[in-house]
């Protein structure tokens, strides 16, 4: 279990490098996106539209910030459950994105993708928005304003602290992980 | 009969949306740091303190805990000797929300309507209200905000006597089982027996606000099958955030009433580790 700085746009040599469990410290520009915001790429997608954002060796944040209070670059921001957005992220790591970081385990097509597109997915943890969010510098709405807390935001971090919990050799630390602590 | 004015109660509630979401309450830190202890996992017990570091900057920046600052769901036990004046019993809770939301920078999470348009309402209402008419003159105010990914592990089984106790046991472990890391473990599992379909739903709800954190049904047999569903839980393995480990579960509380001779419904709710509550008396 390695502890790996990585600096987004990320490369297949980047993500070939990670395996589960190991700790990343990743820095760059991420977006956020939740269930509405995914709906409206993977449409735009599909009607051949260009996206609002660049998704090419991106990274996707599941994540709805609170508001920020003066002083602050963001409000609590900690990752929201990843399987919602299960339907959606096929497509997207097609279309070049590297890695989403959320909560809570994936589906078996998501597992595939990662394997297939070469992109990992990264868990943070749930409930520690006001520590997470002082790895973020800048945040600014860049896309479907309309949708309030859900909104697309281009975030700046740095040393965004998360962990590899499905690598590009389809590998998976939820399964791995429960396998070793449990008792029977 | 004693005269509450509308604005007291909408400036309780709007002090504590705040206060539930910035200051975790100690039971449930005390929770934490013993369950810190008892972790075996690495990654388990390097997220036990992050959780406590965020438990920390919540307090002394005044910030939320979670962005994920719920929908606002109130617990109130209303003295029959009460009588509300200048203004509105719902209004206030909904005023008081609107206002804790916006002047807290809370999150603002709630759709209007629940599948076709699915507009954010942009003030966080309207709050849920629940009231109990009790004797007295005071008004006993608990928020609960309510999370989204904990909540979407809730599940009702209309089991009947046939299952028994073993078959209602099975029904919670396999339901945390089942919820894996998206709840936020470690989890406050709450469980209804009993009542009807929404009653045990009721339950299982009331259950995750019983303090302190860890206390026991005052029936032993109940107090017995928390122990033991505890004990199961935590030996699934599941661990903090899902990743693996000891530590699944910080609590199971078992919240029972009568039933129909034909039914046995069995709820589970489950609140992630930042389980918040706050509790006031007007």
């Amino acid at each position: 279990m390695a502890e790996i700085r990585l600096h987004t746009p990320l490369s297949d040599e980047d993500i070939e490098k990670l395996h589960i469990g190991d700790t990343v410290l990743l820095s760059g520009v991420i977006y956020t996106a939740r269930d509405a915001a995914h709906k409206r790429l993977v449409d735009l997608i599909k009607e051949n539209k260009p996206l609002p954002i660049d998704i090419k060796g991106g990274v996707i944040y599941y994540v709805g910030p609170a508001p920020a209070k003066p002083g602050y670059a963001i409000g609590p921001a900690g990752p929201t459950t990843s399987y919602r957005m299960d339907p959606y992220a096929t497509i997207l790591h097609e279309h070049g994105l590297k890695a989403s970081i959320g909560k809570g385990n994936r589906g078996p097509q998501v597992v595939e993708a990662l394997k297939k597109y070469r992109a990992v997915y990264l868990a943070a943890t749930g409930g520690i928005a006001a520590l997470i969010a002082k790895s973020i510098t800048k945040a600014e709405i860049v896309a479907y304003e309309d949708l309030g807390a859900e909104a697309i935001r281009r975030l700046e971090v740095s040393d965004f602290p998360c962990i590899v919990a499905n690598d590009c050799y389809g590998e998976d630390l939820f399964k791995e992980g429960v396998k070793k602590y449990k008792i029977t | 009969m004693r005269e509450v004015r509308a604005k007291e109660i909408e400036e309780t509630v709007r002090d504590m949306c705040m206060d539930a979401n910035y200051n975790l309450g100690e039971d449930v830190v005390e929770a934490i740091r013993r369950a810190k202890m008892k972790e075996e996992s690495p990654t388990g017990k390097a997220i036990f303190e992050d959780i406590l570091k965020n438990i920390e900057i919540g307090k002394k920046e005044k910030l939320a805990i979670c962005q994920d600052t719920g929908f606002a769901v109130y617990f109130v036990e209303l003295g029959e000797d009460v009588r509300i004046v200048d203004g509105h019993y719902m209004d206030a809770f909904t005023e008081g929300t609107r206002r804790g939301y916006k002047d807290g920078y809370l999150r603002k999470s709630i759709v209007s309507d629940p599948v076709l348009s699915r507009v954010n309402t942009k003030d966080n209402t309207p709050p849920i209200v629940y009231t109990d008419i009790v004797p007295g003159d005071r008004i006993k105010i608990t928020i609960c905000p309510k999370g989204g990914g904990a909540e979407n592990m809730a599940e009702v089984a209309m089991l009947t006597a046939a299952h028994g106790i073993e078959g209602a046991k099975d029904f919670v472990v396999e339901r945390v089982r089942k919820s894996g890391g998206n709840p936020c473990p470690p989890v406050v599992v709450g469980v209804g027996i009993g009542g009807t379909f929404e009653k045990c739903a009721m339950l299982a709800k009331k259950a995750l606000i019983r303090y302190p954190l860890g206390s026991h049904n005052p029936d032993k047999r109940f107090a017995d099958v928390e122990e033991e569903l505890l004990e199961r839980i935590n030996n699934l393995g599941i661990g903090p955030m899902g990743l693996g480990g000891r530590i699944t579960a910080l609590a199971v509380h078992v919240e029972v009433f009568p039933c129909h001779i034909a039914t046995m419904p069995v709820a589970v709710n489950l609140n992630c580790h930042a389980s918040r509550h706050k509790t006031r008396v007007i």
